[in-house]
């Protein structure tokens, strides 16, 4: 029997492996993390036992990173390293498959604003795996600043952990924003109730909701002291004389989301709008690969649900399973598109943001390049393609390989092959040249 | 479980990482950058930014937002000192 | 094209061989126009460590031309700081050496060869033994078996200097334009070159130079006069940044082999040197598979294995990237630098494969020497168009 590897274990990848496993179709699910969940379902690693269970048939390989995906004759070859994280002494796979699923979700995508880089400023994400993973909070007084309804529950599981949370600062205005789609309103109505759950929740915690705010600046020395909030135009521009002072110790930013893509540009699958371009079977444009989740489009937990059982199950009919056509998860995904869809009208990152950065703050947390220099180079050098920018500037060479600046250096400098030109990471995680060096036997499929 | 950061020892529980190990011992940045020498933490806590590094048992550069300790486990905050050969 | 009506040049290529013959041209009173279809410095250039090597060179004209070169690059930058401000000239000119490091007792032998010719020749070697060596060099494995140093190995960072020499381009009136495809020559009666083709138009110049680097070859035979040039494909590992762990550049002796094999299967051996934003630098692989430009694992494999051996304490150093890119090959190994006499005013300026960016300074000098018949730099013949390695019948 062949076998489907399927890489990321969150609410998309265990969809797909139980849908492969349910047509008797062997599969490897491959996480990162010690416990299923992914970002959206992530478990305490200090509790024992887990809340997902996995039918039968599927082989999963937990603290497991893929490097890197090449091709294979007839398919692709998945190198996988298993152990603790970022130890030299992990163990080396290589799994040949002639059908791979993708599921490896996406993270917070943040803006710079002047002082972003001191310690105290997290991503929205890093609140939440913070609180769920270790139960901790990041702070004692903290803001929560972005846009989207993500920005919610990040708040409550901020209240859960102890945390007094001054304010949630959304910068769009969303409720003018749904107004404008209500087909896609319509499609979402499950996920209102849940946001309607997160409101009353916060509403018992007294936690305001600012509509068309935003930090704009972080002030501290060694660590953050206090944030500036301001009032925002429709484009994101700060309204004059509308800046507050906030004495906090932790301010939480998530601007939507990005989606992680290197293994899908390694694979040479077409991305479209930044997201893989899949079709009703969730197959990509390479044959023997497909995609599920949030690498397809940012829509939340239950579309990436279903497209993983879509994913799962047109893999296990790719390897000869006799397989029923899932209409239920189809019907499912086309309403859930829509959705995702109103949100994204709803919820844009707007250009005003570019006005909030000085020549001093960095667009490049990892080489440290301030917006000075990339604005040197794009204008004194004349510089014009993503990768030549890269090396002129330095930025997105460091250690993230452009995952938190990427698409903020590109808007910044005005280059359009921004998502393919910074999401090409061959390499795509981190791997210690011992590691490299190793001789790892491929496990062809019999 | 018993692990000692920056020399001083502290206790950990199993499947704790080493991000909240370094925050319960009471710091919110244990590396320093190399061209300004800042202060670095938390940023994204999901592995994503790099900005956590930390040196774990003499080995540089891993993410303290992943790692779950071990016990024994040398906890180092990570600067730019040269490599002893 | 807004605002150009002619060049007496129009470079097509604005990687580091196109911006120095520019440069070159330009400094010389010509008017010059540079057309890429892409970016400035975004393929071959920006997938170069920078190298302005005389160590990997065996004696010959290649090594003549290096010397050259070697000798203008420092002169060159002078130059271009003086035109365009010291903050746009800084492109980490950095004279570091390099050390050729023969690990085993059968690598002895080829190495005292290759350094005493090398030495007749007029390059600086200077034997070490393995304390000297790991004196300079102090991560270096203790397993040496001889060690030369050569202190004339210079890196420069090839997309700030090609931006830099573009930019000098501009600040004599010359032109440069990313984005923009040369699709073909428009020729006169006699099939001289009167100007380069864009879509639908048309760019009246005397000359052209064909500075296309790996793709001069498929760009040759559209117009006509065919030259044999291929890419062969090289990948490099980048470690995280670290503090200073490697001075020099560091290499196996069996390096100066790989370079000068004309094989097509993968020729690999270790290059292991820092840059300035503390990363390591892992190369070098050569292989002849079009313009393939997958991942191979195996590559990688070999690279990593490589460096180990020459510096032990890399194994422990994270990778966090890894980036390939296309050489231009010759059959005969030497560039192709000058006029094609099949089309009056056709020029090429390609072929330097992994040693473009050291060799670019005295390409591009050559190439104005040639074009406004002063005496040239070095002797041409060696690089001319029309030797049988690699003039091409049309249409063959």
């Amino acid at each position: 029997m062949r076998r489907v590897v399927v890489v990321g274990a969150g609410p998309a990848g265990r969809a797909a492996a139980a849908a492969t496993a349910a047509h008797g179709v062997e599969v490897v699910l491959v996480d990162s993390a010690p416990k299923l969940g992914g970002q959206y379902d992530r478990q305490d690693t200090r509790e024992s036992g887990d809340r997902f269970a996995l039918p039968s048939g599927v082989e999963y390989l937990p603290d497991s990173v893929v490097w890197a995906v090449e091709p294979a004759p007839g398919g692709h070859r998945v190198h996988v390293r298993t152990g603790p994280a970022d130890s030299p002494e992990r163990a080396g796979r290589a799994l040949e498959t002639r059908a791979l699923v993708l599921a490896t979700g996406a993270y917070d995508r943040s803006l710079p604003f002047p002082g972003w880089d001191l310690p105290g400023v997290y991503t929205a994400g890093a609140a939440q795996a913070l609180a769920k993973s270790q139960g901790i909070a990041v702070g004692d007084r903290v803001i929560v600043a972005g846009t989207g309804p993500f920005l919610l529950p990040v708040a409550t599981v901020l209240c859960s952990v102890g945390a007094r949370v001054v304010a949630i600062l959304e910068a769009n205005d969303p409720v003018t924003g749904w107004m404008k789609r209500p087909g896609g309103a319509v499609a979402g109505w499950g996920k209102f109730g849940e946001l309607a759950r997160y409101s009353v929740l916060l509403g018992h915690h007294h936690v305001p909701m600012v509509r068309r705010s935003a930090v704009i600046a972080a002030n501290g020395t060694d660590r953050l002291e206090a944030v500036i909030a301001s009032r925002l135009d429709h484009d994101w521009n700060p309204v004059a004389h509308t800046e507050r002072r906030f004495e906090v110790d932790a301010v939480a930013i998530g601007f939507g989301f990005t989606p992680q893509l290197e293994l899908a540009v390694a694979a040479r699958c077409d991305i479209e709008g930044g997201f893989v371009a899949v079709n009703a079977a969730q197959a990509t444009s390479v044959p023997g690969v497909f995609a599920a989740g949030e690498i397809t489009g940012i829509g939340g937990a239950e579309l990436a649900t279903h497209e993983g059982t879509i994913a799962g199950t047109a893999a296990a009919k790719l390897l000869g399973a006799r397989v029923r056509v899932p209409f239920r998860a189809m019907r499912h995904v086309r309403s859930g598109r829509r959705f995702a869809a109103a949100l994204q009208s709803a919820y844009p990152v707007r250009p005003g943001w570019k006005g909030w950065l000085r020549d001093d703050t960095l667009v490049c947390r990892c080489e440290e390049v301030p917006y000075g220099e990339l604005r040197r180079a794009v204008g004194g050098l004349d510089i014009g393609g993503v990768r030549s920018l890269k090396l002129a500037t330095r930025a997105g060479l460091g250690l993230c390989q452009g995952r938190v600046c990427g698409r903020n250096v590109a808007e910044l400098a005005g280059l359009a092959d921004a998502a393919d030109g910074f999401s090409r990471r061959p390499v795509a995680a981190p791997v210690r040249l011992g590691e490299l060096a190793e001789d790892t036997p491929v496990e062809s499929e019999r | 479980m018993r692990v000692r950061v920056d020399g001083e020892e502290f206790v950990a529980e199993p499947g704790e990482t080493v991000a909240a190990v370094l925050r319960g011992s009471g710091r919110d940045a244990w590396r320093t950058t190399r061209i300004e020498g800042r202060p670095r933490g938390l940023f994204c806590g999901i592995g994503v930014c790099f900005d956590c590094l930390v040196v774990v048992n003499g080995v540089r550069d891993v993410r303290a937002c992943l790692r779950l300790v071990a016990d024994g486990d040398d906890i180092r905050s990570q600067g730019w000192e040269e490599v002893p050969s | 094209m807004g605002g150009i009506e002619s060049a007496d040049v129009v470079v097509i290529g604005a990687g580091i061989i196109g911006a120095a013959c520019a440069e070159a041209l330009s400094a010389a009173g010509v008017r010059v126009l540079v057309l890429d279809r892409a970016a400035p410095a975004g393929a071959t250039t920006a997938s170069g460590e920078g190298n302005v090597l005389l160590s990997d060179k065996q004696p010959g004209p290649e090594l003549e031309l290096a010397k050259a070169s070697r000798r203008r690059w420092p002169q060159l930058l002078d130059e271009v700081r003086e035109l365009i401000g010291p903050d746009l000239a800084e492109v980490e000119w950095d004279p570091k050496g390099g050390l050729v490091v023969a690990t085993g007792a059968d690598e002895m032998g080829p190495l005292a060869a290759l350094t005493a010719a090398q030495r007749a020749a007029g390059v600086e070697v200077e034997d070490l033994d393995a304390g000297q060596a790991r004196e300079m060099e102090p991560h270096l494995t203790d397993q040496l078996a001889a060690v030369a140093h050569y202190p004339d190995d210079a890196q420069v960072q090839p997309v700030l200097a090609t931006a830099a020499l573009l930019a000098a381009v501009r600040a004599r009136g010359g032109e440069v334009h990313g984005g923009v495809r040369a699709d073909g020559l428009v020729t006169g009666r006699s099939g001289e070159v009167v100007g380069v083709r864009t879509g639908s138009d048309a760019i009246p110049c005397g000359a052209v130079v064909n500075a296309c680097g790996p793709w001069a070859g498929h760009f040759s035979e559209t117009i006509g006069a065919p030259i044999d040039v291929l890419p062969r494909r090289g990948v490099v590992l980048v470690t995280a940044p670290m503090p200073p762990f490697v001075r020099r550049k560091v290499y196996a002796a069996d390096y100066v082999d790989a370079v000068a094999s004309a094989e097509a299967d993968l020729q690999s051996s270790a290059v292991v040197e820092s840059t300035r934003s503390g990363t390591v630098l892992i190369g070098s692989s050569r292989q002849r598979v079009a313009f393939d430009d997958d991942l191979d694992v195996e590559v990688l494999r070999g690279l990593a294995r490589g460096a180990i051996r020459l510096f032990p304490g890399l194994a422990a150093v994270p990778v966090m990237r890894a980036y390939g890119g296309f050489r231009p090959y010759t059959p005969d190994r030497l560039p192709v630098i000058g006029a094609d006499a099949r089309v009056p005013g056709l020029w090429h300026a390609t072929g330097h494969e992994g040693a473009g960016v050291g060799l670019a300074a005295a390409t591009g000098l050559l190439l104005a020497d040639l074009y406004t018949g002063r005496e040239p730099v070095v002797d041409p013949g060696p690089f001319r168009v029309d030797r049988p390695e690699v003039a091409l019948e049309a249409g063959s």
